[in-house]
């Protein structure tokens, strides 16, 4: 049995505890805005908060998850997670859409890390999620208004 | 959200939608669909009056024939509809037609798809129409009730007026009344000048859900009790299953049977990690007696012994044969080669089955060509058509994937569904594995060029063979092969282009943008190539050979202009250019181009110029040609499906099938060129240039001309 809290509350998951995090959300919590891309953290499409960091939940045996807080784009919020998704409306960056729960979640965390990122910054933040439509353009401008946002 | 939450959502919709313009609902399919998800009720409105909804709360639903994902078919149709209804952009929503090949069907195909940057082309007076319509029916509605003339009523932003009477109502108020109206035989369309909406930056509708979390696609959708499915496949092309030991795929927690359908083996589990791991604990054996089994480059030894032999003749002009023989002039050739390439949208190909009590189905899938999924599924079910609803979700991409006739990736949904007893809702997918080998790729091509240059420095003869599988399955010529190339804008005197159709075991596929992705780069390559020998600027060069085609040149001016082409450049750069036409859309493009840390091309900014005819959504038409620049780009900088040695397919995942990543993506600057001429299409056409603009700034840079694909290839060999 793992014990974990997902967007504040408290889970419990007794089902095989190699299951990664990823499906733990999907199938037995129904939160579906975060997204099979790989299975291999190769894409980000899976990408949650762990305890504050943003990780890859499609390798998260659940089995490590035992304790730890867990966030998903359903449950987001702050400061830095309003900026961004203002941002993210505001250029009308999603395309197809299936990618971009985990860019938020990676950008999210990037701000909470950096709040005035430079394009440097958000290469080395970003460059774990993929985006086949090929938004980049308008994350990178999104990010940056989203920082320019949050000043004063 | 779960499928139940829909099903809410949905039921809620249906009781406050107070009208269905013009046709009352016929909801023969609505008490037998279990979820309530775009019941296929819908499908018996007339095609006129099949677009709009109008609710009591003066929301207006669009109905959108063609499938979003990510090309902006949702705004873009709902901005028509608006444009002619005086609604306001607020009061805008969209959602997926059902299904039915008439009512809406693509004007272009015949048949309802969505393909060939066609959504805004084949609809643009269709849509119209239905908005003008539904406006004169609201404005008969006002009139009877208020006892008014029609002529003194006026529609602003979603209001409707009568000045005299000071009288003032929104849609919803009116919409019953509304559907009960003679809709006019031939509706009033607005005078371009007049519009309002169309050509503006419009916000886009499916933007919020797309950043919350609440975009429900086909692999969110979770009704109870939901079985989840995935197969093994074999890992050469048209190999089939031998024998297979479920042994202990069956001892996983979870499994719940494994069964063989005609594509592999299917493990059926309570839970996707619990079917992964079953499958991965299946023992497949494989028959490869009729598999394919030469290597990619075997294929392309093949492909070249091809150029020699007589082809089919896409384009003739002059006499080629004649003048490379004439004296004096220098001869330029080349030969190029392209790899297999996987679309690899972001959602892999999945499908939800759900069977209602009156045996029916309901299928929910990113169903690009939905009327077929519906033919498709409904044979392998054994069920008739009227009994199977295909139900369009938003999907994770496609890029031409979800376009396939015969709707394969159906059939083995269907397969495995039609292999279970069918009593529980069942979720099919693929992972990425099966995505990146799942053939229906971009088909390999081998280009051969020629090109002839007198003593005056003009292109005299142009000879282009071309090489590969045809993706229409024909035997003579297929205009897929050789389109952007049998077309050639150039005006040169002697033109010959041929092709080569081979019959291969890998199934092919279009891939955004078709036969432009490799006649583009070749053509642009080469004619560039022709321009550095004879030592003209590429821009004046292309210029002066199309005189007769000012839409190319427009786009190749104003490219040229954005970029200050002739200007400075930094130190260490080069810059290539390129103009493709496709789709009827035209696009140029400036690169700037330096060698990166890696040794591979690091393209720093692309200047594109874009002339689509009228500009429905400016910003959604720079989105597609930034999205189509990133897309061709990754794809001539970094990949290849490659088949090895026995044919055994070599690439699996993102690790080796890479794609373009955030800080390989140039800064991208869009103009889009002033028109009235219809809208013509753009969710293709930004791909074709980008990879010869680089290809041609790399040559410029380095000396070195490309001539395999992709480029990280021939830098790291």
């Amino acid at each position: 049995m793992v014990t974990f809290t997902l967007n504040g509350q408290e889970r419990t998951f007794d089902g095989d505890p190699d299951t990664p995090l990823l499906w733990v959300i999907r199938d037995f919590e129904k939160l579906t805005g975060t997204k099979y891309g790989c299975g291999i953290a190769q894409c980000g499409a899976c990408t949650v908060h762990l305890d504050g960091m943003p990780h890859r939940s499609c390798i998260l045996p659940i089995s490590v998850v035992e304790g730890s807080e867990v966030i998903t784009i359903e449950g987001v919020s702050g400061k830095e997670a309003e900026a961004i998704k203002t941002a993210w409306a505001g250029l009308d960056v999603p395309q197809c859409g299936y990618c971009q729960s985990g860019q938020i979640m990676s950008a999210v965390a990037l701000l909470q890390m950096v709040p005035k990122p430079t394009d440097a910054d958000i290469d080395g933040a970003m460059t774990g999620n993929i985006c086949r439509c090929a938004t980049y353009h308008r994350i990178r401008a999104a990010i940056h208004n989203a920082a320019n946002s949050m000043e004063g | 959200m779960t499928l139940h939450d829909i099903a809410a959502t949905r039921r809620g919709f249906l009781a406050g939608s107070g009208l269905l313009i013009g046709v009352a609902i016929a909801p023969k399919f609505l008490a037998a669909a279990p979820t309530g998800v775009q019941a296929g009720g819908d499908s018996a409105l007339t095609p006129m009056n099949a677009f709009v909804k109008i609710g009591t709360d003066d929301t207006v639903t669009v109905l959108s024939k063609h499938i979003e994902f990510g090309q902006g078919p949702f705004t873009g149709l709902a901005t028509l509809v608006a444009e002619e209804l005086d609604a306001d952009w607020g009061q805008m929503r969209a959602v997926h037609s059902p299904t039915d090949n008439k009512i809406y069907a693509n004007l272009l195909f015949g048949l309802q798809g969505t393909g060939g940057s066609s959504s805004i082309a084949n609809a643009y007076e269709q849509m119209r129409k239905a908005g003008a319509t539904a406006r004169a029916m609201l404005v008969a509605a006002a009139a009877d009730d208020w006892k008014v003339p029609a002529s003194e009523i006026t529609v602003e932003k979603g209001r409707i007026r009568h000045a005299a009477s000071n009288r003032e109502s929104g849609f919803g108020a009116f919409a019953e009344k509304a559907a009960l109206q003679t809709p006019p035989a031939e509706p009033k369309l607005k005078d371009p000048k007049d519009f309002v909406l169309i050509g503006t930056d419009l916000p886009k509708l499916d933007t919020l859900g797309k950043t919350n979390g609440s975009a429900i696609f086909t692999l969110d959708i979770t009704p109870d009790n939901l079985l989840i499915a995935v197969v093994a496949h074999p890992e050469h092309f048209g190999a089939t299953v031998k024998s297979f030991d479920d042994t202990e795929a069956r001892k996983v927690q979870g499994v719940v049977d494994v069964k063989q359908v005609p594509q592999g083996v299917a493990v059926y589990a309570e839970n996707t990690f619990a079917a992964l791991k079953g499958r991965d604990a299946l023992s497949v054996e494989w028959d490869l007696s009729k598999a394919e089994t030469r290597s990619s480059e075997e294929l392309s030894a093949d492909y070249v012994k091809l150029f020699r032999e007589k082809g089919l003749e896409a384009a003739g002009k002059g006499n080629v044969e004649e003048a490379f023989n004439a004296s004096g002039l220098q001869t330029v050739e080349a030969e190029i080669v392209f790899p297999f390439l996987a679309h690899a949208p972001m959602e892999p190909l999945d499908a939800v089955f759900i069977k209602a009590d009156d045996g029916s189905v309901d299928i929910y899938n990113g169903a690009q060509f939905p009327g077929m999924d519906q033919a498709t599924t409904a044979q392998i079910l054994g069920l008739d058509e009227s009994k199977v609803r295909v139900n369009t979700q938003l999907a994770g991409g496609s890029f031409g994937r979800r376009a396939q006739f015969g709707s394969p990736y159906m059939q083995e949904a269907a397969s495995v569904y039609a292999a279970s007893d069918r009593s529980r809702p069942l979720k099919h997918m693929w992972t990425r594995e099966d995505d990146i080998r799942g053939g229906f790729y971009r088909p390999m091509y081998a280009h051969r060029m020629r090109g002839a240059i007198n003593a005056d420095g003009e292109i005299m003869a142009w000879e282009q063979v071309i090489v590969g599988q045809s993706i229409m399955g024909k035997a003579d010529l297929d205009q897929t092969s050789v389109e952007g190339a049998s077309n050639l804008p150039y005006a040169i005197p002697n033109l010959k282009v041929t092709s080569h159709n081979v019959p291969l075991a890998v199934p092919p596929l279009w891939w955004r943008s078709v036969g432009h992705t490799h006649t583009g780069f070749a053509v642009e390559t080469f004619v560039d190539e022709l321009f550095e020998k004879i030592g003209r600027d590429p821009v004046e060069g292309r210029l002066a050979l199309l005189k007769e085609e000012p839409r190319h040149a427009g786009v190749l001016r104003k490219a040229a202009e954005m970029a200050n082409w002739g200007g400075h450049v930094p130190e260490g750069r080069a810059r290539g250019v390129a103009v493709v036409e496709s789709f009827s859309t035209y696009v140029g493009q400036v690169v700037e181009v330096s060698v990166g840390t890696d040794g591979a091309p690091h393209v720093h900014k692309v200047w594109c110029a874009v002339d689509c005819g009228m500009a429905v959504n400016p910003n959604v038409i720079k989105a597609q040609m930034e999205g189509g620049i990133g897309y061709g780009l990754g794809a001539v900088l970094f990949d290849a499906v490659t088949l090895g040695k026995g044919g055994k397919i070599i690439q699996s995942n993102f690790h080796d099938y890479r794609s373009i990543r955030i800080n390989e993506m140039p800064d991208v600057e869009v103009e889009i060129i002033k028109s009235t001429e219809k809208p013509t299409g753009v969710g293709e056409p930004g791909v074709p240039p980008v990879g010869p603009a680089v290809a041609n700034a790399w040559r410029r840079l380095t000396g070195a001309p490309v001539r395999k694909l992709p480029i990280v290839n021939i830098v790291s060999a």
